[in-house]
């Protein structure tokens, strides 16, 4: 499985929020044997402009994605939400210019979440990483209903001896987050957050994991602004890679 | 029916604020979702079946023209009348005519959500004509003040048992009942003398059959047969995309169709109603008419959003829709809640009038993923907010706000300039706490939950360091 060449797309909420995220994802895939590479002029990928209506804005920063990340044998980004915004809808949006169309086309064809492609195309033994502790997997939206993740964290979490995972209810319904729905309609969003904040505490896991950050970030202020100072909200890299 | 879709965010937030309305939304939630779940799993090949169901609402779509002819041809064979109406004042006028005609002057009225649109009870009380619901639910809201239904196969789903208790004590002056059967025993003898005395039946139609030129319906009250069989006037105002091939096709619906909607095996009742009473038979109408409704339909078909009129009407989008279950359907504003509304709203009563609806989602697909007909609702959703953007329709500052991010994220210096200005900003606001309690930046999010503070630098700048350490070490 050896130098398999990663570009790593980390996405504008690691990059601005939490760092250590990109860094555990860039841990998890060194220490599978990958030569991983992450382009420094990467930004956005351009999917808050595309679900807001301005498909130029959408198109041009998909092109600069595209054009950044071809040479790579994968693109591997810590977001089910980004990463099916890659593979999901770049094609889309080249219908009138075939050339990008092809290079959307074959971006996507070798774009993975990450837990996707560490379970699922590098088949990792073992994870670098442990966690001692109970927790509760949230599920995020794009990342089960469009990209099928639901096993493959589950999976590599089993692979930690320490880690006990305890379902809720609810896993899979939405946090309420939605990109710019949080901030059109912050009451509603933290209105349906409150319902998952309910769920995790239903569950007795002291730790929530996702795959997401925009939901962490969402999950994670509400438990907050509900008087929740200890529920741990981490992103499933830093649990793999033992950086939580 | 009125529009107030452009209310949408004050109705949301006044539904969070109303703790009746929350309690309720609370005691309805998911029993439809658990419901619906157990009742697929009857089904072996589910997605094949969906895969079926959206082939054969295609195929109408696709030649629209054609299958109504064929449905009109078919009826009028059997007797009945088809009518053809552009919009709700059509409608209204059509069914006002047809009351006088036979001199009517109390119609029973079966669900139908058209009838709504076209704010046609008020168009008949206007002429003298008393319009009676007979569904539960709609008549409930018919005698509290004509309150508009909030869900379009639970119409009353907003309100409590405490409610209804209060509501027909009050109505019907009679002592207050808190068991439901005594309610509903209370409903049924008020409504049993207006099935009696009644001269013309209106209903919806769930499908309009072309190779019969029957209609079905699915109800679960007996209300419907009432309705449609003891009048010697029967109405049916339905969409013109309500119309399918054949009784194969529509076995094949039904599968799917109440299994989504309530998820029942199959509804308590399901009629399909063929033709005026022929000289041997017992019941029937007399006189059998077709309402067939275009408001804005056919203008949809062969455009970009025309997958939505596979739709069957059963509620399951909003069912499953996180942003309804937490505000009901009334914030929508018009007749159609959830993500289904926010298509049709804009498709029916102007973009311009529903600004909000389209964003009104999180785009989590649970929608698209539980529709029977497979239609793409979130991709829906987000070429009706492409469309506001491109009319113009959108806010200035958020319209503005896009287009400079979007410049600034084309310019990784800039963008990464901006990113670490950012980061310590929100790290300094947070300060000792960790968390954003308001945010100046984006206050709306702060309104119901922190933000949670960043660690301060971005992921670009301690990358670089790292790979210039690696170097300088090396």
């Amino acid at each position: 499985m050896a130098n398999k060449r990663v570009g790593l797309f980390v996405t504008c909420l690691v990059d601005l929020m939490r760092p250590r995220i990109g860094f555990a994802a860039l841990k998890l895939l060194e220490g599978a044997g990958c030569e991983v590479i992450v382009p420094d002029t990467q930004t956005c990928c351009g999917q808050p402009a595309w679900n807001s209506g301005d498909k130029g804005g959408a198109e041009a920063l998909a092109k600069k994605a595209i054009a950044e990340f071809e040479g790579f044998d994968y693109i591997v980004v810590p977001s089910g939400s980004c990463g099916d915004h890659i593979r999901t809808e770049y094609q889309g949006m080249f219908a009138d210019e075939p050339s990008w169309r092809d290079r959307a086309t074959a971006m996507a064809a070798r774009t993975y979440e990450l837990t996707d492609f560490l379970a699922t195309v590098l088949k990792v033994d073992s994870v670098p990483g442990d966690y001692e502790g109970t927790v509760t997997y949230h599920d995020s939206c794009s990342g089960l209903r469009s990209m099928g993740i639901k096993q493959q964290p589950r999976a590599l979490l089993a692979k930690m001896k320490g880690v006990e995972l305890k379902e809720m209810n609810g896993c899979e319904e939405c946090c309420g987050f939605g990109g710019t729905f949080s901030v059109k309609f912050g009451e509603v969003s933290a209105a349906i957050a409150e319902r998952k904040c309910d769920f995790i505490h239903a569950s007795g896991a002291p730790t929530v994991v996702g795959g997401d950050l925009g939901c962490l970030l969402n999950i994670e202020g509400k438990l907050r602004r509900m008087g929740d100072d200890s529920t741990r909200v981490l992103h499933v890299a830093e649990v793999l890679a033992g950086d939580a | 029916m009125e529009i107030k879709s452009m209310r949408f965010k004050a109705n949301a937030e006044a539904s969070l604020a109303n703790v009746v309305l929350q309690g309720n939304l609370k005691n309805a939630k998911g029993k439809f979702v658990t419901k619906r779940a157990e009742a697929i799993k009857e089904i072996d090949d589910f997605e094949g079946t969906r895969d079926a169901a959206a082939a054969i609402r295609n195929k109408v779509i696709d030649n629209l023209d054609l299958w109504l002819e064929r449905f009109e041809t078919r009826a009028q064979e059997t007797g009945a009348t088809v009518l053809w109406a552009k919009d709700g004042a059509e409608v209204c006028r059509l069914v006002t005519e047809i009351a006088r005609k036979h001199g009517v002057t109390k119609v029973t009225k079966s669900k139908s959500m058209l009838s709504e649109e076209a704010g046609l009870n008020q168009a008949l009380e206007a002429a003298g004509i008393q319009p009676v619901e007979t569904d539960l639910g709609e008549y409930i809201l018919q005698v509290d003040n004509n309150e508009p239904p909030s869900h379009i196969i639970a119409p009353a789903v907003h309100k409590s048992l405490d409610d209804v208790a209060d509501l027909f004590h009050k109505v019907h002056g009679t002592p207050r009942k808190t068991e439901i059967p005594a309610l509903t025993r209370e409903a049924r003898e008020v409504l049993r003398g207006h099935f009696l005395s009644a001269e013309m039946g209106l209903s919806g139609g769930n499908f309009l059959v072309a190779e019969t030129g029957s209609v079905a319906l699915v109800t679960n009250e007996g209300n419907g047969r009432m309705v449609t069989t003891m009048p010697k006037v029967h109405v049916v105002i339905t969409g013109i995309e309500k119309v399918i091939p054949t009784l194969e096709d529509l076995s094949t619906l039904m599968r799917l169709l109440p299994r989504s909607a309530t998820g029942q095996s199959i509804s308590n009742y399901f009629s399909i109603l063929t033709g005026v009473k022929k000289p041997e038979e017992h019941d029937g109408p007399e006189h059998l008419y077709f309402v067939l409704v275009d408001s804005g339909r056919a203008d949809v078909v062969g455009g970009e959003f025309h997958e939505m009129l596979r739709c069957i009407r059963c509620g399951a989008c909003m069912n499953h829709c996180p942003v309804y279950q937490t505000i009901g359907g009334h914030a929508y504003g018009w007749v159609y809640p959830g993500p289904m509304g926010s298509v049709l709203t804009p498709l029916y009563a102007g973009i311009e009038n529903s600004i909000d609806l389209p964003h009104a989602a999180t785009l989590c697909n649970q929608c698209g993923v539980v529709c029977p007909v497979k239609i793409p609702l979130p991709d829906l959703l987000r070429k009706l907010r492409e469309k506001q953007t491109d009319a113009g329709l959108r806010p200035l500052t958020e319209r503005i706000g896009l287009r400079v991010w979007a410049w600034v994220a084309q310019r990784p210096a800039l963008y990464g300039l901006g990113a670490r200005v950012g980061a310590r900003y929100l790290k300094w606001l947070a300060g000792e706490d960790k968390s954003i309690r308001l945010l100046p930046t984006a206050p709306e999010w702060t309104r119901g939950r922190d933000f949670p503070a960043p660690q301060g630098k971005t992921f670009r700048e301690l990358y670089a360091a790292r790979q210039n350490s690696a170097k300088g070490s090396a």
